[in-house]
């Protein structure tokens, strides 16, 4: 691939609390993602997906392996690497508005630039009338859209999402759905998605990466090949079901392994 | 209207009996002096300005014990919180100053640093030193990670996301444990104050006391009760300003 964007090459990752048995959570990792590909990672629970993430966005320490963004080793979290967390993580004591302009706070433009680009994130999300709410008085689905509105506004080149709509309701996450491919049809972003939902993944994603169980290798690595856009209609196409039915019984496989069961 | 009068009609009942009882000499006046002289003694410490000189005394080392309280107490507490050395080299004196009776220090304390405002202002200082600490740390620990991941990847710097993410994290715990330690400040004042001074409150009603003015002593009793109520309660309004974000 000539456009890698991200690369991970033999990432080893172990954690190893202060008191308590060193688990090892990733095991000789590579994946290539391409420039403004959307690449999901699906996998059983504790397979080491969420690692993978954080160690690409610089929030835990590499020390097997290599990382690397447009070539250059990542050594510390950036804003070239967005990132939104299953549990929103706004800042509490923001306002919608505020959150927004957190990081904008380090670029260089004026007031009332930083006011107005704001606003057009906050109105892309759709939370216009919202942006002198806390988040305490939003809804699951509203403090997402804050969190995804905060991490845009700043443009980052890559977009980490790590389980963003597995705390929502089903009609909000198929409408946030919905609304991320649109967005990331007009923003053009590398996105690497983090999920347990096989039918998200196959939904939203170029690629579909699936990890085994702990030590998280990568088992397979499966291109979806369905028109974009993708609309409300695609999840009933036969090539969408079958899609889905492979993950599933890769991940299954997994799970299974995880939980000790021969299959 | 009605709610006032369900909650004060048991203040008032009680007023009315303690006059009552005093009146009628069913307890001696020598021991408990009735409402009326109480507030007669109260009018003329006022208007002699004997309650306003010790009422100064006393806030001043009240604010100067607590304020330097919270200051040393909130570093103290986010320093532990984010080293792991200074946890260990702390631990075992805050484990031991943690069960003893801050009022166990005061005569020390007078021995050290004599009679002058020095004294109570230690006194108050260390007494309240712990609930902030620990305030600041339970807070500061309690900061998610991925808040402080957020701010990292929106651009702040290691320093400035602690800055921005560990402090107001640590708020709600921190000015918790401020308003304990406001209580305790009161408690230290007056009894490191009964002890050895020569002005404040907690003379002034020993002093008064010793003299046999009880209609006084219960007087400055009430000035300094009245007083700790409405720095509780100002308290309380800015508490609950700063953390007006939770209560949506």
């Amino acid at each position: 691939m000539t456009n890698t964007k991200i690369k991970f090459a033999n990432v080893e990752f172990t954690y190893a609390p202060a008191n308590g048995r060193a688990v090892k959570a990733l095991d000789n990792v590579n994946l290539d993602v391409a420039k403004d590909e959307f690449v999901s990672i699906v996998g059983p629970s504790g397979c080491g997906k969420s690692t993978l993430l954080y160690l690409l966005g610089g929030f835990l320490p590499l020390v097997q392996g290599e990382i690397s963004v447009d070539g250059r080793k990542i050594a510390k979290p950036g804003p070239d690497r967005g990132i939104v967390f299953q549990h929103f993580a706004l800042f509490p004591w923001k306002t919608v508005r505020q959150n927004v302009l957190y990081g904008l706070e380090r670029k260089s433009m004026d007031t009332a630039q930083r006011a107005e680009l704001a606003q057009k994130y906050i109105d892309l999300v759709k939370l216009t009338g919202f942006e002198d709410s806390w988040p305490a008085q939003l809804s699951g689905g509203m403090k997402q859209r804050v969190a995804i509105a905060r991490t845009l506004v700043t443009d980052p080149d890559v977009l980490l999402m790590d389980e963003p709509f597995g705390a929502l309701d089903a009609q909000n996450r198929g409408i946030l759905q919905e609304e991320l491919l649109a967005i990331w049809g007009s923003t053009r972003k590398t996105v690497l998605f983090v999920t347990h939902d096989v039918h998200e993944a196959v939904l939203l994603s170029d690629r579909v990466v699936v990890m085994s169980a702990r030590p998280g290798r990568i088992k397979k690595t499966l291109p979806i090949d369905l028109p974009r856009p993708r609309g409300p209609d695609v999840n009933r196409s036969p090539r969408f079901v079958d899609y889905c039915q492979e993950i599933w019984d890769l991940v299954r496989e997994e799970a299974l392994a995880a939980s000790g069961v021969k299959t | 209207m009605k709610e006032i009068a369900i909650r004060y009609t048991p203040v008032v009942l009680l007023l009315a009996l303690w006059e009552l009882a005093s009146r009628s000499g069913l307890v001696s006046q020598d021991v408990l002096p009735s409402v009326t002289s109480v507030s007669v003694r109260l009018w003329q410490l006022c208007a002699g300005g004997e309650m306003l000189s010790n009422i100064s005394a006393s806030m001043l080392r009240l604010v100067s014990g607590l304020g330097l309280g919270i200051i040393v107490g909130s570093i103290l507490g986010f320093a532990l919180a984010s080293s792991a050395i200074v946890q260990k080299m702390a631990q075992p004196s805050l484990t031991f100053l943690y069960p003893l009776p801050k009022s166990a220090l005061i005569p020390v304390i007078i021995i050290w640093l004599g009679f002058g405002h020095s004294a109570q202002i230690a006194v108050i200082f260390l007494g309240c030193l712990l609930p902030i600490v620990l305030g600041a740390y339970n807070g500061a620990r309690s900061a998610e990670s991925t808040l402080v991941w957020s701010a990292r990847s929106l651009g702040a710097n290691s320093i400035e996301a602690e800055w921005h993410v560990i402090i107001p994290a640590a708020l709600p715990d921190l000015l918790a444990g401020v308003r304990v330690a406001l209580a305790l400040s009161f408690v230290l004042l007056i009894s490191s104050e009964m002890l050895g001074a020569q002005r404040g409150m907690g003379f002034l009603i020993a002093f008064l006391g010793d003299g046999g003015d009880y209609a006084g002593m219960f007087a400055s009793a009430f000035v300094i009760t009245a007083i700790g109520f409405a720095a509780d309660r100002a308290y309380l309004a800015i508490y609950h300003y700063l953390l007006r974000y939770r209560e949506a």
